[in-house]
């Protein structure tokens, strides 16, 4: 039991720690200044939810690791974070995309914990959801946005949506952890906020003008950590280089 | 480092830098009203597509650490401002007239600070 709850909270941990830190990539680069903060914003949130849901795993694993050592001292195979938010950033219309895509999913997500029987869990939830409620609606304003804008944008959002629906999937499909999330009361299952999600989407696309792919085919194995896109350890080695040239070092 | 659009030194020392890009979002006035204060003040400007935007804009750049409770964002080009050249023409008669200031009155103690 108490090792699918540490499963779970990694998930949740490392889905807002990997996100976060794609944004965070951002920072100095953005197209405009006002993004550039607006991101590095969010990418903050995220990072602020990832010491919560990181520090609680850490906890209920039992072995002394805290959030930091979880973030720092794990290798690409025991991150159990979404594909979706290792991947890369692409131009600021795909990254917006990924936010959209994930938000959708996250706020869904939270606001079903906050009837979690953990009061822990549902206590972080609360905290995220004002935050994501936030992230959710300016992504969304960004991707009506640049959808319905101008002949390039448009072109650059529908490209961003077909490369990154087919990550879409894994976010809604129930395995064993999950199973033994909602048994417990701690967590929804996920492929029960599907059809809202789906409701969400398609308001939202057809405000953009865009168009959902029809193959609904879903690569999976990031939350289980079986497979992850090549991406992530990329990433890792950008995220841990401190850790990894000195260990343990510390301000 | 400057954009190339934008940089000075392209043809001559001091080429003009020219109208905004055509780019360029239109450019708004922020006004915040803070936790405890009574009337919105202005905080500083920003870029933006729309007024929508403009209030999340501003909601990023200025409200980061609970500044505000309440944002307006008005069009730069809305704006009718007095010009410089007209200072003396529109505040300089007020110095004169000391009827004007109420500097002839004595406050009672139990007043307080005014």
């Amino acid at each position: 039991m108490s090792d699918a709850l540490f499963e779970y909270l990694c998930r949740m941990g490392d889905n807002t720690l990997v996100l976060g830190h794609r944004i965070s990539e951002w920072c100095g680069v953005a197209p405009v200044l006002e993004e550039d903060i607006a991101l590095a914003n969010t990418a903050l949130d995220l990072i602020g939810q990832t010491q919560l849901w990181l520090g609680l795993a850490g906890e209920v694993e039992g072995k002394g690791r805290d959030a930091d050592q979880l973030a720092f001292h794990r290798d690409v195979w025991d991150f159990r974070n979404l594909l979706l938010v290792e991947q890369p950033n692409g131009d600021f219309g795909r990254t917006m995309m990924r936010q959209f895509l994930f938000d959708g999913w996250h706020l869904a997500q939270l606001k079903g914990l906050m009837t979690s029987s953990n009061d822990q869990i549902a206590a972080i939830a609360e905290k995220s959801v004002k935050e994501v409620t936030y992230h959710l609606e300016r992504a969304t304003d960004t991707v009506i946005g640049l959808g319905d804008g101008t002949e390039e944008s448009h072109k650059r959002m529908q490209d961003a949506l077909d490369r990154l629906y087919p990550f879409v999937g894994e976010m809604f499909i129930a395995d064993a952890v999950d199973q033994a999330m909602v048994s417990d009361g701690i967590a929804p299952d996920p492929s029960t906020l599907r059809p809202d999600y789906d409701a969400m989407l398609d308001a939202v696309l057809a405000e953009a003008t865009l168009q959902k792919p029809t193959d609904d085919f879903a690569h999976k194995g990031g939350k289980s950590g079986a497979r992850h896109t090549e991406h992530l350890g990329h990433m890792l080695t950008q995220m841990q280089w401190l850790q990894r040239a000195y260990p343990d070092a510390t301000w | 480092m400057s954009s190339p659009e934008s940089s000075p030194y392209s043809d001559t020392d001091a080429a003009p830098h020219g109208k905004a890009r055509a780019t360029e979002w239109p450019l708004w006035e922020i006004f915040i009203r803070g936790q405890h204060g009574l009337s919105h003040r202005h905080v500083g400007s920003l870029h933006a597509a729309d007024a929508e935007g403009a209030i999340k804009n501003a909601r990023d750049v200025y409200t980061r650490r609970n500044e505000g409770v309440s944002i307006w964002a008005v069009p730069a080009s809305a704006i009718a401002a007095s010009s410089p050249e007209e200072k003396g023409a529109l505040y300089e008669p007020a110095n004169d007239k000391v009827y004007r200031h109420p500097t002839f009155f004595d406050i009672p103690d139990e007043v307080g600070a005014m």
